[in-house]
């Protein structure tokens, strides 16, 4: 048993492998899942930081109602699921998609998440799918489902090559579901209440243990919805690892009244950041947790984190010339660089032995260190332009990513969005928790107000690996005698 | 014999592909039902399809203005959040 960063014993054993860094996580992934997963960003930590996906919203209707989800999509500030600027025909989509695969030769994945469901929408669905497989049979295939109809499109997802698919399960147990789904659109009829979510449920369990029987990639994503499935999600875990999916994305509840939500509207709150991580450490006992989400738009475009969707309306994408060939040409060189040096690297941590179960009493306290980086796996990115922070803890037992925070600045147009001081403030409360900014470079003014909240700004290791410059951090600050006192959280309470 | 959809539609097109008849089409500022077609699905199944998927309370009416889910039928209300707990333990 290891403590987590809350201080919350974790459940479940703790094997080596697990509580070393992510990526190494991966490597305890079969040989099979790790080649298909490798160059997906939203299935590989380590991917998500050099390839880009992009979703395309061809999927408008749904048939369940979700109370964190409402059906009017059309705001372009907001930023989450269930979300998009305009819907489009699968022509359209088609053409997008060539469009940002030309432009951008880190694209390695298509999905379609919504703004519905992908399999309320099936003959769209499959559209793209299938005109995709001909034009760049490259690109991966996902798709994002409720689960509902799933049992019922399952061999179509196979026979589209779809290697990739997501369910969304929140609970397994009716009388929990009853207080997250309102009402379901099964047998041409409308049901409410506990028996829709019975329904619900058995879909998609049948549906995930079908995927598998056909060796399927599954990704569970939960949203964690505190007093009505938090202590629930843990046997969620456990079943849906028993039965085969490969990765749990537990995600936070967004539910800004603004959006017009049921919970939003009656209250419900989100998560906090520690309780968040507190039950993905709690899941992690049982399975690989997913904790590079950025819960993106279904029309999201580019690297996790960014959305250049802007660049590809339907507009821009009509006026563009591609040469489908050379598109595909580039992308393939690129990624085989990419997974190149990325194999150099596993190789090379294959070779290092890390001692783990020490006979001795590790020294030195862990620390969570926040980074900015905007892409490629490195300390990149100028403190004052970063939209997220990647968090993570560095122990004596190595360095292990918790997850992503967004910075202040990066708001859905609050009235004092974009007042520096504020959103400075702000940003700082964000990263309490934390006792080092790694960054690319930072400002005078930040300097001094995140050193005095007790942040240490640290600009030493620009251009460097993330995982190494996480780790060599904490070895200095083990060296100067730092980690043998108590905590920041503590030395402030106190 | 026909329904209708009101203004609070918000163009999610679930609707649309399972109206028996194709009366429904895409129109500014939202989807409409072309009247003669829709038979209200009389003969094809028990309830009005376009009702039945249709997540806005009142957005679709009969001949009469009466809205087939008016307000309060669809989103819980607090107090059946409670009792599907109850109901649950």
């Amino acid at each position: 048993m290891h403590t987590s960063p809350s201080g919350n014993l974790s459940t479940g054993g703790c094997t080596s492998a697990r509580c070393g860094s992510q990526s190494s996580t991966l490597d305890e992934l079969s040989a099979d899942i790790q080649r298909k997963v490798q160059d997906h960003p939203c299935y590989s930590e380590e991917a998500h930081h050099h390839f880009a996906r992009m979703h395309v919203a061809v999927a408008p209707a749904c048939n369940i109602q979700c109370n964190y989800c409402n059906r009017k999509y059309d705001c372009s500030n907001e930023s989450r699921p269930g979300v998009v600027s305009e819907v489009l025909t699968p022509v359209q989509a088609v053409k997008k998609t060539l469009a940002v695969a030309a432009t951008i030769p880190q694209m390695s994945v298509l999905g379609i998440a919504g703004p519905g469901d992908a399999l309320a929408n099936p003959a769209r669905t499959f559209e793209v799918f299938g005109e995709l497989q001909k034009r760049a049979p490259d690109i991966k295939l996902c798709l994002s489902t409720n689960g509902l109809m799933l049992p019922h499109y399952v061999d179509q997802i196979a026979a589209a090559k779809v290697d990739h698919v997501t369910i969304t399960i929140n609970c397994i147990d009716p009388d929990v579901g009853a207080k997250i789904y309102p009402w379901i659109f099964w047998n041409h009829a409308r049901v409410h209440g506990r028996a829709a979510a019975e329904i619900l449920i058995a879909q998609q369990q049948k549906g995930l243990e079908m995927l598998v029987a056909r060796g399927i990639l599954v990704k569970i994503n939960s949203v964690l919805i505190p007093g009505v499935n938090d202590e629930h999600l843990k046997e969620v875990s456990r079943v849906v690892r028993a039965k085969g999916a490969f990765l749990h994305n537990v995600m936070p509840l967004i539910s800004d009244p603004a959006h017009g939500t049921y919970f939003g509207l009656s209250g419900q709150r989100g998560p906090t950041s520690e309780e968040l991580e507190a039950l993905q450490d709690a899941c992690a006992g049982d399975m690989n947790m997913m904790r590079h989400c950025r819960q993106c738009r279904a029309d999201a475009v580019g690297m996790l984190g960014e959305d250049r969707g802007a660049e590809f309306s339907i507009e821009k994408v009509d006026s563009m010339l591609i040469d489908e060939v050379a598109a595909m040409e580039r992308r393939v060189a690129l990624r085989e660089a990419i997974n190149a040096e990325l194999d150099a690297k596993r190789a090379a941590r294959h070779g290092e032995v890390i001692p783990l179960q020490q006979a001795t009493k590790p020294v030195g306290r862990p620390v969570h260190m926040a980074v900015a980086s905007s892409g490629g796996g490195l300390v990149n990115q100028h403190f004052g332009h970063a939209r997220e922070f990647l968090i993570y803890e560095a122990s004596s037992q190595g360095v292990r990513f918790l997850g992503v925070r967004k910075a202040a600045q990066y708001c859905g147009g609050e009235s004092d969005c974009g007042e520096a001081e504020n959103t400075l403030a702000r940003t700082i409360a964000v990263l309490a928790d934390c006792e080092v900014v790694l960054c690319a470079r930072i400002g005078f003014e930040p300097w001094g107000k995140l050193e005095s909240a007790g942040i240490l700004p640290n600009g030493e290791h620009a251009m460097e690996p993330i995982e190494d410059a996480v780790a060599a951090t904490w070895q200095q600050m083990l060296a100067d005698g730092k980690l043998a006192q108590a905590p920041f959280e503590a030395q402030k309470r106190a | 014999m026909a329904l209708e959809i009101i203004e609070s539609c918000v163009n999610c097109w679930a609707c649309v592909e399972l109206c028996p008849n194709q009366a429904i089409f895409e129109a500014s500022p939202h989807f409409q039902i072309d009247p003669s077609r829709c038979s209200e699905c009389v003969g094809e199944y028990a309830k009005p399809q376009c009702a039945e998927i249709c997540p806005v309370e009142g957005a679709i009416i009969n001949e009469l203005g009466e809205a087939l889910y008016p307000p309060g039928t669809l989103s819980p209300t607090p107090a059946a959040r409670h009792a599907s707990s109850v109901a649950g333990s």
